[in-house]
């Protein structure tokens, strides 16, 4: 890359700069749930509503025709009001729900931390939910056993408790592991849905800078977070997702002060803060 | 980037099966440890603790021997119980592979939802699970045999055969059951009666040169008669089982092994936005 820039700008063309290769691509893309109206959709209330001419399948068009690309080294936030599909895109990327129309193109291992400490077991110990948590996310014994140690220290949460059961642990020790699992997993994209909300502010100061570490070996990074100032603090550019449509992307602090606009508040401490 | 992935609607039909099968296996240890993490926390809170894996079985296997003999007007003998325990032991492991592998993409919703996969892995899992559970029963068996007086041989370990079926064939099915539960929900609210009735018309409590007449179908059309039928033969009275019984047992295995891969892998695309 260096090489193409120099000989250009010998040539006395102007050093044109290269963009990052592509990180993910997503075109168009729309998500349905297929959400049934019954709490238990069972035979007998099927064909009694089948009788009745009832539609059983009630479905949430939660995305509709999102469209964007992202370049590697990229910190994107995501912003939106409850509901708006940003966890639906988040699972989309991850692979995780299937587009019911459009195409997504995603170039590199997906860590996901969508919800706290999935896989995890309440009833194992700290070092065993390594393990479980390891291998969840797709990890072999052997490359969680070297990585061990390092998860343990960057948890902080002693030695003790890393053998205790997790029912023993506060919410933010729990967070505080499952983060720490997520993150060392050497994700080429890492997306992080509201985690670090649970940290006390010391972890997430320590979040911050592993995830500005991640970026900087060319990782990709999607984090959802109602805390604004998260966002424009921590990522190089930002999209507002509203009713399951891309609003506006762009600049972290542009499109979080058109967020705050269309949700009518102003930049208040309630805002500011992970709550 | 190393790999690139493309994630389109969902059509229906049969994944990739080369990439699949890869996956699977590149997880096989989280399916393991699944399995083990099962194991390890059911019996935590129980005084006898892991003792229950044995003496569950052992004492259903002495409420059968006294039914039988109660029902037959003279108590059974040292053969019988030792035929009533062999299989019991076998459709114990079976039923609670079959019942539980129904409920394995239910009740792991946000695993599902929250991580990418091959959802395969959770039957397997189960039906791992009660493999495990089903092993140190073989050495109560062992026990049982050796004090009732039944011939030890080498024919005995013609017994691996069934028991591989076995094996297979519950895995099928749970893999089956599954998909469907997803569907009709009252799938496992009928499993346990139909595991009741599945018992009475195997040769369990009875042998199988006891089915004559109108009840002969049962020789064809019971998947278990052959499967549990050999087992006995191979393991109880120590001598080689019937080629038909054999041949028979593998057709239905592989069969339900088919059928029940077939309808979970059409499906399992859809499985996150149906939970
Ligand atoms: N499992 C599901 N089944 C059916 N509908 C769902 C499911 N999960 C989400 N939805 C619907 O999809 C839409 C988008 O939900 P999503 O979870 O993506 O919102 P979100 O932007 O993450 O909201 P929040 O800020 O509250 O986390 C909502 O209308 C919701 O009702
Ligand atoms: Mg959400």
């Amino acid at each position: 890359m260096s090489s193409l820039s120099a000989s250009e700008a010998f040539l006395g063309v102007p050093p044109v700069e290269i963009p990052a290769p592509l990180s993910v691509r997503v075109e168009d893309l729309h998500v349905t749930y297929r959400a049934s109206l019954e709490r238990r959709p069972t035979v007998a209330r099927r064909l009694r509503r089948l009788g009745r001419g009832e539609r059983v399948v009630r479905e949430v068009h939660a995305l509709r025709g999102v469209s964007f690309d992202v370049l590697q080294g990229q910190v994107v936030g995501v912003v939106g009001a409850n509901g708006a599909g940003k966890s639906t895109l988040m699972r989309a990327l991850a692979g995780i729900l299937p587009p019911t129309q459009g195409r997504i193109e995603v170039h590199g291992r997906v860590s996901t931390l969508l919800a706290l400490g999935v896989g995890f077991n309440a009833k194992l110990t700290g070092r065993q939910n390594v393990t479980l948590g390891g291998l969840a996310a797709g990890l072999d014994r052997e490359e969680i056993a070297r990585r061990y140690a390092e998860i343990a220290d960057f948890a902080e949460l002693g030695e003790d408790f890393m053998d205790m059961p997790m029912l023993t642990y506060s919410s933010g020790m729990y967070a505080r592991l499952a983060f720490s699992v997520a993150v060392h997993m050497e994700p080429d994209i890492l997306i992080v849905d509201e985690a670090l909300s649970t940290g006390d502010a010391r972890f997430k100061e320590k979040s911050f800078a592993r995830m500005q570490e991640l970026c900087a070996q060319a990782r990709t990074i999607f984090l959802v977070s109602h805390g604004l100032s998260t966002i424009t603090q921590l990522c190089t550019e930002a999209m507002w997702i509203d009713k399951g449509a891309l609003v506006e992307r762009g600049d972290p602090a542009k499109v979080v002060s058109a967020y705050r606009r269309f949700l009518k508040v102003g930049a208040t401490a309630v805002t500011q803060e992970d709550v | 980037m190393s790999d690139v992935q493309v994630y389109t609607p969902f059509r229906g039909g049969l994944p990739r099966l080369g990439p699949y099968a890869r996956e699977l296996w590149a997880r096989r240890q989280f399916a393991l440890e699944l399995a083990r993490t099962e194991i390890r926390t059911e019996n935590t809170g129980t005084g006898l603790g892991q003792l229950w894996l044995v003496l569950n079985p052992l004492l259903l296997a002495f409420v059968y021997y006294v039914l039988t003999s109660i029902l037959s007007g003279k108590p059974g003998g040292g053969a019988r119980l030792a035929h009533i325990m062999a299989g019991l032991f076998v459709f114990y492991f079976f039923s609670s592979a079959v019942v539980g592998g129904a409920m394995s993409i239910l009740s792991s919703s946000r695993l599902i939802l929250n991580t990418a996969f091959p959802k395969m892995l959770l039957p397997i899992s189960v039906v791992l699970v009660s493999f495990m559970r089903f092993l140190p029963s073989l050495g109560i068996y062992a026990v049982v045999h050796v004090v009732t007086g039944q011939p030890v041989r080498w024919q005995m370990l013609w017994g691996i055969v069934p028991l591989v079926l076995v094996l297979v064939f519950a895995t099928g099915l749970a893999m089956l059951l599954a998909t469907v539960n997803l569907y009709f929900r009252d799938t496992k609210s009928f499993l346990p009666y139909t595991m009741r009735v599945w018992l009475y018309l195997s040769p369990v409590l009875w042998l199988p040169e006891q089915v004559r007449g109108s009840l002969a179908f049962l020789r064809w059309a019971n998947p278990l008669f052959p499967l549990l039928g050999s087992w006995s033969e191979a393991v109880v009275e120590g001598r080689a089982p019937q080629a038909w019984m054999l041949g028979a047992g593998a057709a239905w295995a592989v069969v339900a092994l088919l059928v029940g891969a077939w309808a979970l892998l059409s499906r399992e695309r859809e499985f996150a936005v149906r939970l």
